[in-house]
């Protein structure tokens, strides 16, 4: 492990909670200064992660890195342990990338209650009512949950990871049920309902797994917990109530029933944390937990979890066809995603895990900015519902554009990053299960249908009378969309120094789970480098 | 038996914290009858905090001793001071002390506490009316809960069953009385009060009755006698049985456990709201401290043949405090109901029968009633408003209903509030979750996984009328015009202060609970 200088990783998490402090106690008079306030704090966060990424040393990705280590609750056997391989450094990265840009999109809504209620005179009222201090508990709301989303993926400790993966849910809560549309009330319960069983459920599979531990005052921590001695029974009783909380979370068929009813209900933000980082906790959970913690399980649910995943990958695709609102029919793309990135952890090769890892990252860009669009459209329409829209291409040229891009990028078009992860999932599963590859390729066709239909419906055609005035995208949500399409792009044609990240971890995760990578896989990866887009 | 009367030795050293709260109570008659009414309040304010604080010390001062020597009997067997019994007492002291803020706060205007100008007064009648305009207050509520408390600290210590029957009824007499001076709807709480008497009168009788079948089966009251008889005998003696079940149905009660909680929900609403988070503190952790001496050093060796109906217990008081908690619609019923369930799942490290079960207990018992003082004290500030211009502060605004938009309009206030409900619901970094983490490890480790799936279980369920009062404070609006039936009133500073004392409490032991985990964790075995 390298040397510790500096704890960059747990400066990244107390800076956005310091500054979320600041903008509670924020003076009266400071209080339209808050947006700026948030927004510069997450940038700071930001410029810590890009600092932490050039400490990180790639080239032994698979070893935890940045590492930090205190006791926290002997008694208990707990530590604040922290530190990132190379996975956890790059969904923690996603993660402060996206957070800025959510600040940023959200910067004109959520007007003060008042003016809301019409308690206000729209023409009364001042720059800092509009600016509004809903919007200042939001972005506080914002920057608690970027503090609990580093510190999950830089997580070492089992216990610090539970608390987190439950205390995360809390500013999720408010910020659907306090900021979302009609039926936020429903949705907002039923979101921490599902986590929190899924969750409490877990809670008894980690109080289980210590006590099959070493115990002592760090018996919590992963690296004493991996290789525990227990009764293939336990350990497949204790690997169940882990997966469980992460299918949840994930969300994977069956259990993704709130995914839509919480991203139709949330504002767009909220959407893009929720559904684009918060969800990767369960398949983080799954690659860094599961898999080494539980070899013999994994390998023992491995078919029935494949099986789920591919259901997922096809019935999150038809529902997606078939929604009428905008929000729904993306949260159902993910769960299709979702189920990708679950099929390349439990495929066991090498190349799908690698891809689902990949995947991750992609799926937080794609779907990000997807949300953010969607969340544009929405602001100028004032409806989710995409029958309201039509013929917007001609009106909205770059809101369009950047529209396709994104929707392009969700159907995986090749020269796009959701390309190279998806590839590399099916490459991967197609040797060690070809049944279950072949039958997920059908939901990359589905994923066509959608996105394109979709397009089709809100863009072309002719315009509509009452949406001939929209307004382009500004330039504030153009800097807010770009870095996204940027992102995209530059790692569609050159994702080595993504992959780079992900390969060794993706190797020693299956040595971890005890499984020779099939001999097929070994062709597919040199396919690549020849292909000159890995290495 | 014939041997001459020998007088104990009395060990006054020892004695201190339970004598100094005891001697307040006593002082605090005296100065019902003495002082001028304009000062009694103050000189019950004074006298109660002084003697709360000098129990504390004494605590403090036997700690180290009493954990070095593993503690002792004394008395003749009648009282035994060993660290759980310390420990408790300590944490009694502490909540006693939060408690009596909320019990003496006047609030702002002085005139809208919590407590009948006269409780004596016929509810209606003219001399009630008098007593209320002439701004009387009844100050007897300190003496009261100070006896109270002495019983409760005495509780857990009792050495032999005429103790612990003493103790308890020092602490339940008191309570009776309490739970019938509220202020506003006095019937209902007049009600509370004789339902709480009748029915805590049956459970002293079963206490009783199995005291003297334990009696008549070990020849003795002691507990250390009783266990030793018990370890003599193999097989199932009817005597022993029938006692031990007997007085576990006295603790029960007390705990407020399923089938025995049904006075819970209608003592907790009618009582005045303070004395409702003082007795669902407090008492429940007096009296969980007599239940697992009881059970650790009695009825241990009985394990196969009295934990399966503990068990029982522990599920079905989980399950029945979760299930129709969820169905009421009045916020002190609903926390009744709480309370239940969370007797359930203490009892599951209670049954635990490990030395982690004794720490984890305690350690559960600290978090719950923190949280539980704390959510009190927040439901006795809401109150309804008559309609109409300037219209009076009639009574607390208890119906859900009445609750909606609350975080809008006092954001301290409900987010305070929520804190205790989310403590209440085992979410990390408050302190429930770590007493709930503590409760289930102690119980999978004593091998109860099966327990510990209900528990979990329970819990995900219970958090769904927690989330729901969130709900309506913070994510719902008012029910017509905002501010106008509902309304808090600002306190006199007590309860803003027991509060604030209860949310630090409650952050702090769910982000660095380990200096409190230690020091239970310190708290070894009980001695006999």
């Amino acid at each position: 492990m390298a040397e510790q200088t500096f704890p960059w990783l747990t400066a990244m998490i107390v800076v956005p909670l310091v500054g979320a402090a600041v903008l509670w106690a924020l003076p009266r008079g400071a209080r339209r200064h808050a947006r700026a306030v948030a927004v510069a704090v997450s940038l700071v966060v930001l410029a810590l992660g890009v600092a932490a990424t050039l400490a990180f040393d790639t080239a032994q990705a698979a070893t935890h890195q940045l590492t930090e280590q205190a006791a926290w609750i002997p008694a208990l056997g707990v530590s604040y342990a922290l530190g990132v391989d190379g996975v956890g450094l790059s969904l923690v990265l996603l993660s402060v990338v996206l957070v800025p840009l959510v600040l940023l999109a959200a910067w004109r809504e959520h007007p003060d209650a008042a003016l809301a209620d019409g308690e206000l005179d729209p023409a009364e009222a001042t720059a800092g009512d509009v600016a509004g201090d809903r919007i200042r508990r939001y972005m506080a709301l914002v920057l608690v949950l970027e503090a609990f989303m580093v510190a999950i993926f830089a997580a070492r400790d089992v216990f610090l990871f539970y608390v987190l993966f439950e205390a995360m849910l809390i500013p999720v809560y408010f910020m659907i049920g306090a900021f979302g549309g009609l039926q936020r009330r429903y949705a907002a319960v039923k979101f921490l309902l599902f986590s929190l069983a899924g969750g409490l459920v877990m809670l008894a599979g980690v109080i289980a797994l210590y006590l099959q531990g070493p115990g002592g005052p760090d018996g919590f921590l992963v690296e004493n917990l991996v290789g525990a001695e227990m009764s293939t029974t336990t350990e497949r009783l204790i690997f169940l109530a882990f997966f469980l909380a992460f299918a949840i979370k994930a969300p994977m068929w069956p259990v993704h029933t709130w995914l839509p009813d919480a991203a139709e209900q949330a504002p767009a933000g909220t959407n893009v944390l929720l559904v684009g980082v918060l969800d990767k906790v369960g398949t983080f959970g799954m690659l860094t937990l599961c898999l080494p913690l539980f070899p013999e399980a994994s390998r023992w649910a491995a078919p029935v979890i494949i099986v789920l995943a591919v259901i997922s990958i096809l019935y999150g695709a038809l529902l997606a066809i078939g929604q009428a609102d905008l929000m729904r029919l993306i949260a159902y793309t993910s769960v299709s995603h979702f189920g990708f990135i679950v099929l390349g952890i439990f495929a066991f090769t090498s190349v799908s895990i690698q891809g689902a890892s990949f995947y991750m990252v992609n799926h937080g860009l794609s779907t990000g900015a997807l949300f953010l669009l969607a969340g544009f459209l929405v602001a100028r329409r004032g409806s989710q519902r995409i029958a309201d829209f039509g013929g917007l291409q001609k009106v909205v040229p770059v809101l369009a554009g950047t529209f396709l891009v994104a929707g392009l990028s969700a159907l995986s078009l090749p020269g796009l990053s959701t390309f190279v992860s998806e590839f590399l999932v099916l490459v991967g599963t197609y040797a060690s299960n070809r049944p279950a590859a072949v039958v997920a390729t059908l939901g990359v066709v589905l994923a066509a249908l959608y996105v394109l239909w979709t397009y089709q419906k809100v863009f072309t055609g002719p315009v509509r009378p009452e949406l001939a005035a929209t307004v382009d995208l500004s330039a504030r949500e153009k800097w807010v969309v770009g870095p996204l399409i940027a992102a995209m792009l530059v790692l569609g044609f050159y994702p080595a120094p993504a992959l780079d990240l992900v390969r060794e971890p993706a190797q020693t995760s299956l040595t971890q789970v005890g499984v020779d990578d099939p001999q097929a896989t070994q062709v597919a990866s040199t396919t690549i480098s020849e292909d000159g887009s890995d290495q | 038996m014939t041997s001459a009367f020998v007088a104990p030795e009395i060990p006054w050293a020892e004695l201190t914290p339970v004598a100094v709260v005891l001697l307040a109570a006593v002082v605090g008659v005296l100065v019902e009858a003495f002082v001028p009414r304009r000062a009694r309040r103050v000189t019950q304010l004074v006298l109660a905090f002084v003697a709360l604080a000098g129990a504390l010390v004494a605590v403090a001062a036997l700690w180290s001793d009493t954990l070095a020597t593993g503690g002792a009997s004394h008395l003749g067997g009648a009282y035994v001071l060993d660290g759980p019994a310390l420990a408790l007492q300590g944490v009694l002291a502490l909540m006693g002390l939060v408690s009596i803020l909320v019990v003496a706060d006047r609030t702002e205007d002085g005139a809208e506490d919590a407590f009948a100008p006269t409780a004596a007064a016929v509810p209606g009648s003219d001399f009630e009316e008098l007593a209320r305009r002439r701004g009387l207050a009844q100050t007897e509520v300190f003496p009261l809960v100070m006896f109270a408390l002495g019983g409760m600290m005495i509780f857990p210590a009792a050495g032999d069953l005429l103790t612990l029957f003493v103790a308890l009824e020092v602490l339940s007499l008191p309570l009776y009385l309490l739970a019938g001076m509220a202020r506003r709807r006095r019937l209902l709480s007049q009600e509370a009060s004789l339902k709480y008497f009748l029915l805590g009168a049956f459970a002293s009788a079963f206490l009783l009755f199995g005291v003297a079948l334990l009696y008549g089966f070990a020849g003795s009251v002691r507990l250390a006698d009783i266990s030793l008889a018990v370890s003599g005998v193999s097989g199932l003696d009817p005597l022993l049985l029938a006692g031990a079940l007997l007085v576990l149905v006295g603790l029960l009660f007390k705990v407020g456990a399923v089938p025995f909680h049904s006075w819970t929900p209608d003592v907790y609403q009618g009582s005045p709201t303070p004395v409702t988070g003082f007795m669902a503190a407090c008492t429940k952790i007096a009296a969980f401290g007599a239940l697992l001496r009881v059970l650790y050093v009695v009825l241990a060796p009985l394990e196969w043949d009295l934990m399966p109906l503990m068990w029982g217990v522990a599920v079905l008081t989980m399950l029945v405090g979760t299930v129709v908690a969820i169905v009421q619609t009045d916020v002190k019923r609903m926390l009744a109901y709480s309370s239940v369930a969370h007797a359930g799942f203490v009892l599951v490290g209670v049954v635990a029968l490990t030395q982690s079960g004794i720490s984890s207990v305690l350690f559960y018992l600290v978090a719950y009633g923190l949280a539980t003082i704390g959510a009190f004290g927040v439901v006795s500030l809401v109150r309804e408003v008559n309609a109409g211009p300037g219209g009076a502060v009639v009574a607390e605004a208890t119906h859900l209903s009445q609750w909606s938009g609350l975080g809008r309009r006092h954001p301290l206030l409900a987010g305070s509030f929520a804190l205790f409900l989310l403590s209440f619901a085992g979410i990390p970094l408050t302190a429930g979750f770590t007493g709930k983490f503590a409760v289930f490890t102690a119980a999978l480790e004593g091998g109860l996984g099966w327990l510990v799936v209900v528990g979990v279980l329970a819990s995900a369920a219970a958090v769904f009328f927690y989330v729901r009062l969130i709900v309506l404070m913070f994510f719902t609006d008012a029910v017509g015009t905002p501010g106008e039936t509902t309304t808090v009133v600002r306190s006199e500073g007590f309860t803003a202060v027991a509060v604030g004392v209860a949310v630090v409490g409650t952050v702090l032991l769910g982000v660095l609970p380990s200096p409190v985990l230690d020091l239970l964790g310190d708290v070894a075995a009980f001695v006999p």
